[in-house]
């Protein structure tokens, strides 16, 4: 083996190692978010009114961290493009689902 | 060609076919996007309905904490198993064994997800939770199914690989539908945070 075909293998080996550690962070940082909201639920310790936000919270957080790490969404020129496409989506879901929410509970409340 | 591709198994052993690939996941993503407005609506109508539950079994009645955490790690397990079949395919891809061994790892968690789902179905429907009984548990049953069904669709994709990539070896080809089934697999565990949390863990906090 040539000195250039071993540094490109120790390269390849090297990069391989990285994404192995970085897919690794993912999981570690997914079960730490998950254990943290099923805590917050069965241990009590979360006041009842502050349960939801927390909850929220926590759930976008490890959207965000599957969405970076499984999902390889970032700001790199080459992935831009899903971003903006998954961005538009969030804009339109948020019209949607919030529009729906917010006019039913109206109703709901103009009813009682 | 170019280092900057991030999706795994697909800046190796690629010779012109990148642009082709980089299109095909482009438009992959255009499919999970309208799956997202699909749940994103299934979703907001759970949200109207979560307090109709006309006198029958509410949110305290179907969720059992425990069954949903086993889910959960099942569900991660296996997306996480999926990723490393991912890196075997990219880093690897002389050795498929190494890719079908980690997709198998992948579908059998999400084999036990889908059984450990289903008794919780079974549950629901002993202790007369079925859909037909109130607003809020047609709701639920639509949106926890539609993401079993999800997976369920999955499942059967990764057996398609598997006997693709057993009959073709790990073509570029299949590199590429791999890797765009690994988006797939993801989504799905994406969804399930919202669920866990929004349905599950919401409705009884």
């Amino acid at each position: 083996m040539s000195l250039k075909e071993r540094l490109l293998l120790d390269a390849k080996n090297q990069e391989e190692k990285e994404e192995r550690r970085f897919y690794t962070l993912g999981l570690v940082l997914s079960i730490v978010l998950t254990v943290a909201s099923f805590g917050s639920v069965m241990t009590g310790l979360v006041p009842h009114s502050w349960a939801f936000p927390v909850l929220a919270i926590l759930a976008l957080a490890q959207i965000i961290v599957h969405l970076r790490i499984f999902l390889h969404i970032d700001l790199t020129r080459q992935k831009r493009e899903d971003l903006q496409l998954l961005l538009f989506t969030v804009l339109l879901l948020g019209i949607m689902a919030f529009g729906t929410l917010w006019i039913l509970a109206d109703l709901q409340a103009r009813m009682m | 060609m170019s280092e900057e591709n991030v999706h795994p198994g697909m800046n190796l052993g690629y010779h012109g076919g990148e642009h082709e690939a980089e299109v095909k996941v482009f438009g992959f993503w255009a499919f999970l996007m309208s799956d997202l407005v699909t749940f994103g609506i299934v979703f907001a109508v759970f949200g109207t309905m979560v307090t109709a539950t006309a006198g029958g079994p509410g949110p305290e009645e179907v969720t059992n904490l425990h069954s949903v955490a086993i889910q959960t790690a099942l569900l991660l397990g296996s997306s996480f198993g999926f990723s490393w079949a991912s890196l075997s395919m990219k880093y690897h891809p002389g050795q498929r064994w190494r890719t079908l061994g980690w997709l198998a790892v992948a579908a059998t968690s999400a084999l036990c997800f889908l059984i450990v789902e289903l008794i919780d179905f079974h549950h629901w429907t002993t202790i007369g939770a079925v859909p037909q009984r109130s607003g809020y548990l047609s709701a639920l049953w639509a949106l926890v199914g539609l993401h079993g069904l999800h997976v369920a669709g999955g499942l059967l994709w990764m057996a398609a690989m598997t006997g693709q990539i057993l009959v073709f070896g790990l073509t570029d080809d299949i590199k590429s539908r791999v890797t765009r089934m690994g988006l797939y697999w993801h989504f799905l565990d994406v969804v399930w945070v919202g669920i866990f949390s929004m349905v599950f863990l919401a409705g009884v906090a």
